[in-house]
């Protein structure tokens, strides 16, 4: 047993971790946060540069990494930050299907994507599918796509789009879903920024024609791919969320010492040093969640999946408390939007939104256990 | 012991209701619905609509032009006026400023102020916080120096709650630096058009502005504006504070947010079947309803007392404590219910423009509110100073 990084990932923790405190700080992230794309080109060039996007996806597409333990590695050090560029999106989302399914010429994506000068998504929810990945009623028929997919996450800085579409089956059956890549040209989409920074879209799919040569992977055979990358993705998430949680706790320890109320520094009040005493207890179980979600990433699919809806749900009840007395021991200065732990707070939060929420994942974590 | 309303206090609640049906305006019922944020100008035509009914002033005597109602009639309103949508009162004047003035005030300044109060002339905030005076309000600094027949004042308030709206501040200032914490402080009333007076927006976590920074450079106030005696504010202040604590508990706004959550849960989907019929989010909206069961006896086991003129002391505390946990529970839930669509940021919806919302109407609001509520446990002092009070009032002062 060895719960160290190898030298390579403590060398990508590090580098990535001084890179985002020098040029990542709260003035620079408010201006991307206030900027139309919501995102930073130059950031994403540097990101690139320094490997991070590459970190991301194994030898085989080009990169030098994906594994569990690089997802982590790196979305703890975004997540510490709070960035809010569309990593998970382009690597995790779209980059991830693209190197599981993609042909000789869909992968060549890749090579731009590590390059840093294309950006991918992932359009699969739709307004009456909540957090189920089998539920999909948008139809790909005669050569033409209906349906409408709500929250795209990252699709407004997108370039590429792979959409998850029903060919045949009930609507919330596992077999009959398959992909395509689409120029997001292409499409008619409603775009929003997001409470926790990053943006979003709805996109509406009324009649667009797709050639077969747009489809990635086989027809109908989509839905165990689309499994891979969710635990792929819950491990990001989860690992931004603990990187967020630590940032959170950093502050919050840090006003402890220093605000102080009725003549002394606040942390004095035992009351407040309990609270935190369970709030570092929770981040170690935290901890251990992300780890075990990336440690257990390429096992076999039921000790996988089991670890990861463990770590999602455990992130959703562990994030929110975090979050909450986090604002609640700092008071108003919290609640400001120019304060760091409000943008910390929020992606936090907001968190618990994608990918499945803490009920979401209590159940499917149930239902695996009866399997 | 007998759980219902009392005849006259149904025959008072089937009236409100009447009222609220026949007057609120449908336009206004549904910005608040929506959570889509309410101008000055809309807050300005409730107060007006209420005051030509003569219940404005809930809780003021009928000398001054109150309605005089006791503390069960003020509740039946508020639980009414809640599920009604209607806007809240804004309660600086009416609820916070008035009762102090006519209790400690001069005939002047009643017969000055509480016309304008009613009459809407005057827009009152308060106030009280400082940067470095918040959960410990009388260390406040903002000091006020008397120079002949005014006050000259200097410092900084914050957190004040829709200060841009206001043409008047009631304050908390120092009139005695040496004297100990509380017996310096006095409670004056400023016209914020004074020159040496800065308002300055804050940003909260949600987009919105609703509270300022206020700024005072050698502000010149008529010594004729301090209310009662000099370094006695601090008496008044916590008068005060007992009457922001009515409706304390929240309880309308509380059953009103279960209630849209319940509707919300009906129309979500989750594994394609309603999301109210999913056990989890079904135990979730259970277990806070039975909180809000208890806690709306509780209210209303106050409220009674409240009536009968028992003061409450520590039950305040209570209710100020488990009613923002409610409250804040309820937002949580609204946000889960609504899965993706929670995701938005959605500040056209907050600021009122008619752009279509992204995923059902009644989503977008509900990630801003749950983060914007986190200051139910912050302000008024905070839950942890609620749980001080209670634990001092039980235990004594052990050392």
């Amino acid at each position: 047993m060895n719960f160290e990084l190898t030298e390579e990932r403590q060398m990508l923790q590090d580098t990535l971790r001084r890179f985002l405190a020098d040029k990542y700080d709260v003035k620079t992230r408010n201006t991307i946060l206030d900027s139309e794309s919501g995102m930073s080109a130059d950031i994403w060039a540097q990101l690139a540069e320094l490997g991070v996007l590459g970190a991301l996806f194994g030898e085989d597409d080009g990169g030098f990494g994906g594994a569990g333990f690089d997802i982590a590695v790196v979305f703890e050090e975004l997540g510490r930050a709070g960035v809010v560029e569309p990593i998970l999106e382009t690597c995790i989302l779209g980059g991830g299907l693209v190197a599981a399914l993609g042909n000789e010429s869909q992968k060549v994506l890749l090579e731009s994507v590590i390059g840093g000068e294309t950006r991918l998504a992932l359009a699969h929810g739709e307004p009456r599918s909540r957090y189920d990945l089998n539920r999909v009623e948008t139809v790909f028929k005669d050569g033409k796509l209906s349906g409408h997919k709500s929250m795209v996450l990252g699709a407004p800085n997108a370039d590429h789009i792979v959409i998850s579409v029903r060919e045949s089956g009930e609507v919330d059956s596992k077999e009959g879903i398959s992909l395509f890549l689409v120029p997001v040209s292409e499409l008619d989409m409603r775009v929003t920024p997001m409470m926790g920074g990053g943006m979003a879209a709805d996109i509406y799919l009324d009649g667009l024609a797709l050639s077969d040569d747009m489809r990635l992977g086989a027809a109908g055979a989509a839905y165990e791919h689309l499994e891979n990358m969710q635990a792929a993705a819950i491990t990001a998430i989860c690992a931004q969320t603990l990187g967020g949680m630590e940032n959170a706790m950093a502050l919050t320890i840090e006003y402890l010492k220093t605000r102080k109320q009725f003549g002394i520094a606040i942390g004095q009040f035992q009351a407040l040093q309990h609270r935190m005493s369970d709030m570092l207890i929770e981040m170690e179980q935290a901890r251990s969640a992300v780890i075990g979600a990336a440690g257990y990433l390429e096992a076999d699919v039921r000790l996988r999946d089991r670890y990861a809806s463990a770590a999602k749900n455990l992130m959703g009840r562990a994030g929110r408390l975090v979050a909450e007395e986090a604002v609640q021991m700092h008071g108003g200065i919290a609640m400001t939007q120019e304060y760091e732990l409000a943008h910390i707070a929020k992606r936090i939060i907001m968190a618990d939104h994608m990918f499945g929420d803490t009920d979401h994942h209590l159940e499917r974590f149930i239902a695996l256990s009866a399997a | 012991m007998d759980l219902n309303y009392s005849d006259e206090e149904r025959a008072f609640q089937a009236e409100v209701r009447t009222f609220l049906s026949e007057k609120l305006p449908k336009e206004m019922s549904e910005k608040v619905r929506l959570g889509s944020g309410l101008n000055k100008a809309d807050m300005e035509q409730w107060h007006g609509i209420l005051n030509d009914k003569g219940w404005l002033a809930q809780n003021w005597p009928k000398e001054f032009g109150g309605a005089e109602w006791d503390a069960v009639q003020r509740h039946i309103f508020e639980e009414e006026a809640s599920l009604a949508n209607a806007p809240r009162i804004v309660p600086f004047g009416l609820g916070m400023l008035a009762p102090v003035l006519q209790k400690f005030g001069s005939k002047e300044q009643c017969d000055r102020w509480l016309p304008r109060i009613l009459d809407g002339s005057d827009w009152w905030c308060q106030g009280y916080s400082e940067p470095g005076a918040g959960s410990d309000l009388a260390s406040l600094k903002t000091k006020a120096v008397r120079d002949g027949d005014h006050y000259i004042v200097n410092g900084q308030k914050t957190w004040t709650t829709l200060g841009q709206h206001a043409n008047m501040i009631f304050c908390l200032v120092r009139t005695d630096p040496d004297a100990k914490q509380q017996e310096g402080i006095s409670f004056l009333l400023i016209d914020m058009d004074t020159p040496g007076i800065e308002v300055r927006p804050i940003i909260l976590l949600d987009g919105t502005a609703e509270v300022n920074e206020v700024w005072f450079t050698d502000v010149k106030v008529p010594a004729e504006n301090l209310v009662g005696e000099e370094n006695k504010g601090w008496t008044y202040a916590k008068y005060l504070l007992t009457h922001e604590r009515a409706n304390i508990a929240g309880v309308g706004s509380s059953n009103a947010g279960l209630l849209a959550v319940k509707r919300m849960a009906q129309t979500e989907l989750s594994g394609g079947k309603p999301l109210i019929e999913n056990p989890h989010f079904a135990a979730r909206i259970a277990q806070v309803e039975i909180d809000l069961m208890a806690m709306s006896l509780a209210n209303l086991r106050i409220v009674s007392q409240a009536a009968k003129g028992g003061a409450p002391g520590l039950e305040a505390s209570m209710l100020k404590v488990k009613g923002s946990i409610i409250r804040q529970e309820i937002n949580d839930l609204a946000r889960r219910a609504v899965g993706t669509y929670a995701l938005p940021f959605a500040s056209e919806a907050v600021e009122g423009t008619n752009e279509a919302p992204f995923g059902p109407e009644y989503a977008a609001p509900l990630a801003a509110q749950y983060f914007n509520n986190r200051k139910l446990s912050i302000f008024g002092g905070s839950n942890e100073v609620q749980r001080q009070i209670i634990a001092k009032t039980t235990l004594g002062a052990m050392r």
